[in-house]
């Protein structure tokens, strides 16, 4: 085990680890917002590829590197393959900051469920985030098409606007908790007021974030915002002219963003891991929840309403019960107890924003252009500066 | 190790600066412009001014540069055509003579400047937020509201130009 506690060794296992799990959620973030958005609107969703569709991002993995990449003649080429490439890794690169849960020792080695943190975190994120927009700006100029070109020129324009709400809605919750590292501001909203509402800053905060979740569907380029890529009007904005992996490239980027600012939110508002309920009643939680799901699918899967049911549903219910065995177990094994309920709460409360994000778009239509211009300068840009003026003033009234 | 990442990317901001002059196309040029911004905040992530790094990633390579990009893509500026050829003597001869002018001025400023230590890395420790935000609102409180002051006004000059032309 000693060449463990090699600071080099330790990090490629946890970013190969970071990695894999990133890239997998976000291909089955592209099932899940199909199925979600199918039921909406009644329909089934992906259903062929595997039972229930859940094969279908494998296949569609397939299908996009066996495509033809086409490369257009009239294209820039150099800044036509750079766009995408840009994209994507500027997308991606913002999960190396975003810690996942405490400090947790396996054996002998010490370790943070984090790839790095820099005392500068939140503010990585913006720096990255900001830079993002050039490869959505590259494509829709170098694809030479003018839907590529107005849907490029809307996305920049949006993401400079809301920007600035954004980082002032940030910028409460650092007032409050004076830091800029992630880890230090999920410290800072542990414990419980009166012993029972838990030290969130999304409590003091609301109206911050509030104002982070919507600048967050703009920086997104999600409904209702989703203009630059306007199916109705621009044929399909900044990616018209992408094929292949490169179109790939855009559509991962957008999911990747997705994640990050559910992370980021999660961190700065949802208090990151800590659980909702003080401690030995929030350790029943996930038990409760992966027990029950699993004695429903089990009973239905008893009483089959469709064929396949006798099998897939008793199935299910199997993996769920043994789930809330392992939460169960961890009860008993401190360590295995630290990573499983970090991560429950972790990934609890960022699937529960994706959902959101999915459900907005299933349900909202979109912003007309100066409607979307309007909203970001005339609205939350004021309601910004107002909250972080007010937050500032507490701050400087409460402090000694 | 430092000094390997140092000459890497000390490497790419100078070569991204030669690249944004010598480019035709002004969508060519902004992005060797950023490159050389990003190479410096790394630069200055190196030299322990984290909260620097950030600044200029997030004002010049995200803000401003985009402001710029966004308008170049607007006005649609094309490559620049090159009218004048330049005699290949003269060429060859103007980047010697650059060269050497350029060293002697090194030459000059190293000897008239008294000696200083050498830089050493993950040495300097005053380059964080807190280190910054503090040394701003006690040392440095009269140039910072000055500069507030002067920024507010152009941002007013800004508003009052532009109300004009609607």
């Amino acid at each position: 085990m000693d060449f463990l506690q090699n600071f080099l060794i330790l990090s490629l296992i946890k970013a190969a680890v970071v990695a894999f799990v990133l890239l997998t959620t976000l291909a089955y973030l592209q099932w899940i917002e199909r199925k979600v958005i199918g039921h909406i609107q009644l329909r089934i969703g992906p259903y062929r590829v595997g039972p229930h569709g859940l094969l279908q991002p494998l296949a569609d993995v397939v299908k996009l590197i066996t495509k033809e990449g086409v490369l257009p003649s009239h294209v820039n080429k150099f800044f036509y393959l750079l766009a995408p490439f840009i994209a994507v890794v500027l997308a991606l690169i913002s999960i190396a900051v975003i810690p996942f849960g405490p400090q947790i020792t396996i054996g002998h080695v010490t370790t943070w469920m984090q790839l790095t943190d820099l005392n500068i975190g939140i503010l990585f994120v913006l720096a990255v985030s900001s830079v993002g927009v050039y490869g959505v700006a590259l494509g829709g100029w170098a694809s030479n098409n003018k839907y590529s070109l107005l849907g490029g020129l809307r996305s920049s324009a949006q993401m400079i606007s809301y920007e600035l709400p954004l980082a002032l809605a940030i910028a409460a919750p650092l007032l409050l908790a004076n830091t800029l590292s992630f880890r230090e501001m999920v410290d800072y909203q542990s414990g419980y007021w009166l012993g029972f509402i838990p030290r969130w800053n999304v409590f003091p905060e609301i109206v911050g974030f509030c104002i982070f979740v919507i600048a967050g569907f703009a920086e997104t380029n999600r409904v209702p915002f989703d203009l630059p890529e306007a199916e109705n009007e621009l044929v399909a904005g900044f990616h018209t002219e992408y094929s292949s992996m490169s179109f790939a490239a855009f559509f991962m980027a957008e999911y990747a963003n997705m994640v990050t600012v559910t992370a980021v939110a999660t961190l700065l508002f949802l208090g990151g891991w800590q659980p909702p309920f003080p401690e030995p009643y929030s350790n029943f939680i996930p038990i409760l929840i992966f027990v029950f799901g699993g004695l429903i699918a089990v009973f239905h899967g008893l009483h089959p309403a469709r064929r396949m049911d006798k099998f897939t549903l008793p199935a299910t219910g199997l993996v769920f019960l043994g789930i809330a065995a392992l939460f169960g177990l961890s009860l008993f094994v401190p360590v295995l107890k630290t990573i499983l309920m970090a991560l429950f709460w972790f990934c609890g409360k960022v699937g529960l924003l994706l959902f959101l994000f999915i459900w907005v778009r299933g349900t909202l239509p979109h912003f007309r252009y100066d409607q979307l211009m309007r909203f970001a300068w005339i609205v939350l840009f004021p309601l910004a500066i107002v909250n972080l003026l007010a937050t500032g003033l507490v701050v400087a009234l409460t402090s000694k | 190790m430092t000094a390997l990442i140092f000459l890497i990317f000390a490497g790419i901001a100078v070569f991204c600066g030669v690249s944004l002059v010598a480019q035709t196309h002004p969508i060519a040029s902004a992005l060797s412009l950023i490159g050389v911004m990003g190479s410096l905040a790394l630069i200055y992530l190196q030299l322990g001014g984290e909260f620097i790094a950030a600044a200029q990633m997030i004002v010049y390579a995200g803000a401003i540069m985009v402001l710029f990009v966004f308008v170049i893509m607007l006005l649609n500026a094309g490559a620049e055509a090159t009218s004048r050829q330049i005699p290949l003597l003269n060429r060859y001869l103007g980047m010697f003579l650059l060269a050497a002018f350029l060293g002697l001025i090194s030459f000059i400023i190293q000897a008239m400047l008294p000696k200083t230590e050498g830089v050493v890395f993950g040495a300097y420790m005053g380059g964080t937020a807190a280190a910054i935000g503090r040394k701003l609102f006690t040392v440095y409180l009269l140039p910072f509201e000055v500069t507030s002051v002067l920024i507010l006004i152009a941002i007013l000059g800004a508003i009052v130009l532009a109300r004009r032309e609607v």
